[in-house]
């Protein structure tokens, strides 16, 4: 029994180690475009502490290396983290308990986090879920970025090494548990092929936002008691 | 990137993240309310997943990044270990480039 405990424990670790890798070789290589493009050491370092969001640091950073000004970037980065407000919500739930838990916690939320706590199906294991895998990307992400600012020309670009594949596999592999149980299939597919059709047309991160729609195709009456038992969603 | 640019951004991005966590006490939200959050946010990271594997900018992300979450993505639902599937999608991807394959 014992032993078993041990691996339903571990597993998730492993994932999360294997996530951060992954991680870890973007960062150093969003410290290296950085400083490669003409930015000061200190910013992409800075970014990273205080935004951590990979997608909005790029997108951010790649607007004033293509000569936009800082309001553009901002603006960009905003648009492309809004997707972080819904995800907010649903860490709330491990986030209870005392303001500085909270405020700190919230810091860590992010797509990978958000994923990996949601693919919990013990709601006990949710908040050790959340905290080591935000913690630890955290550390690695910022650590990797201030490696990328001093060696990051020796790394070049990551996508060569097929590492561009790695955060859509990932976010799959952590959602689909999700959509085979609790009946968000339909809304998800409906919502992403939604985000699919307005990607030539809109800015970078507005069709992701839009694949909300898909929550239009829930039924009024669908699996509410499911929501309170199976899926770990506590009243 | 101006130091006011990076706070700005850093702000909003944290505001986002803190809003439901402060909200979440002091709302009452329904059981269906609650269900609706679970399943937006999987439908974001399907989005996320779809749009990411296959766009780059407003284009085609480019055959090799489709075949390598492709193979991960079959894998994932024949529940292959998590490990094996995200090293196989890299290891696709990286294959399909050093052959040529953008």
């Amino acid at each position: 029994m014992r032993s078993l405990w041990r691996t339903v424990a571990l597993a998730p670790v492993r994932d999360i180690a294997l996530v951060c890798l992954a991680d870890g070789v973007v960062g150093v290589s969003f410290g290296a475009i950085s400083v490669a493009g003409g930015l000061p050491i200190w910013v992409p370092i800075v970014m990273s502490l205080l935004i951590f969001a990979g997608g909005a640091q790029f997108g951010a950073v790649a607007v004033v290396l293509a000569g936009g000004g800082p309001v553009a970037a901002v603006v960009a980065g905003l648009v492309l983290n809004a997707r972080l407000l819904p995800f907010s919500f649903t860490a709330a739930e491990v986030l209870d308990g005392g303001w500085l838990r909270t405020l700190l916690g919230a810091q860590l939320t992010i797509d990978e986090t958000v994923a990996f706590t949601l693919a919990q199906r013990d709601p006990a294991r949710r908040g050790v879920t959340y905290w080591t895998c935000g913690i630890s990307l955290y550390v690695i992400w910022n650590l990797a970025v201030g490696v990328g600012t001093i060696a990051g020309h020796a790394v070049g670009n990551v996508d060569a090494y097929g590492l561009d594949a790695a955060s859509p596999t990932v976010l799959f592999a952590l959602v689909l548990p999700l959509l085979r149980t609790t009946g968000a299939a339909r809304p998800a597919v409906v919502g992403t092929l939604i985000a699919l059709a307005a990607t030539p047309f809109l800015p970078p991160g507005v069709p992701v936002l839009l694949a909300l729609l898909g929550l239009l195709t829930v039924g009024r009456n669908e699996g509410v008691d499911r929501s309170a038992g199976s899926n770990g969603v506590t009243a | 990137m101006t130091i006011a640019a990076i706070l700005a951004l850093a702000a909003g991005t944290y505001l986002y993240r803190v809003a439901g966590p402060l909200l979440h006490g002091r709302l009452q939200l329904s059981d269906r309310f609650r269900r609706l959050l679970l399943i937006g946010a999987a439908v974001l990271l399907l989005a996320l997943v779809s749009t990411s594997a296959l766009t780059q900018g407003h284009g085609f992300a480019g055959w090799a990044r489709v075949a390598g979450v492709a193979v991960g993505v079959v894998l994932a639902i024949r529940r292959v270990p998590f490990l094996v599937v995200v090293v196989a999608a890299v290891a696709t991807t990286g294959l399909l480039r050093l052959a040529g394959v953008a």
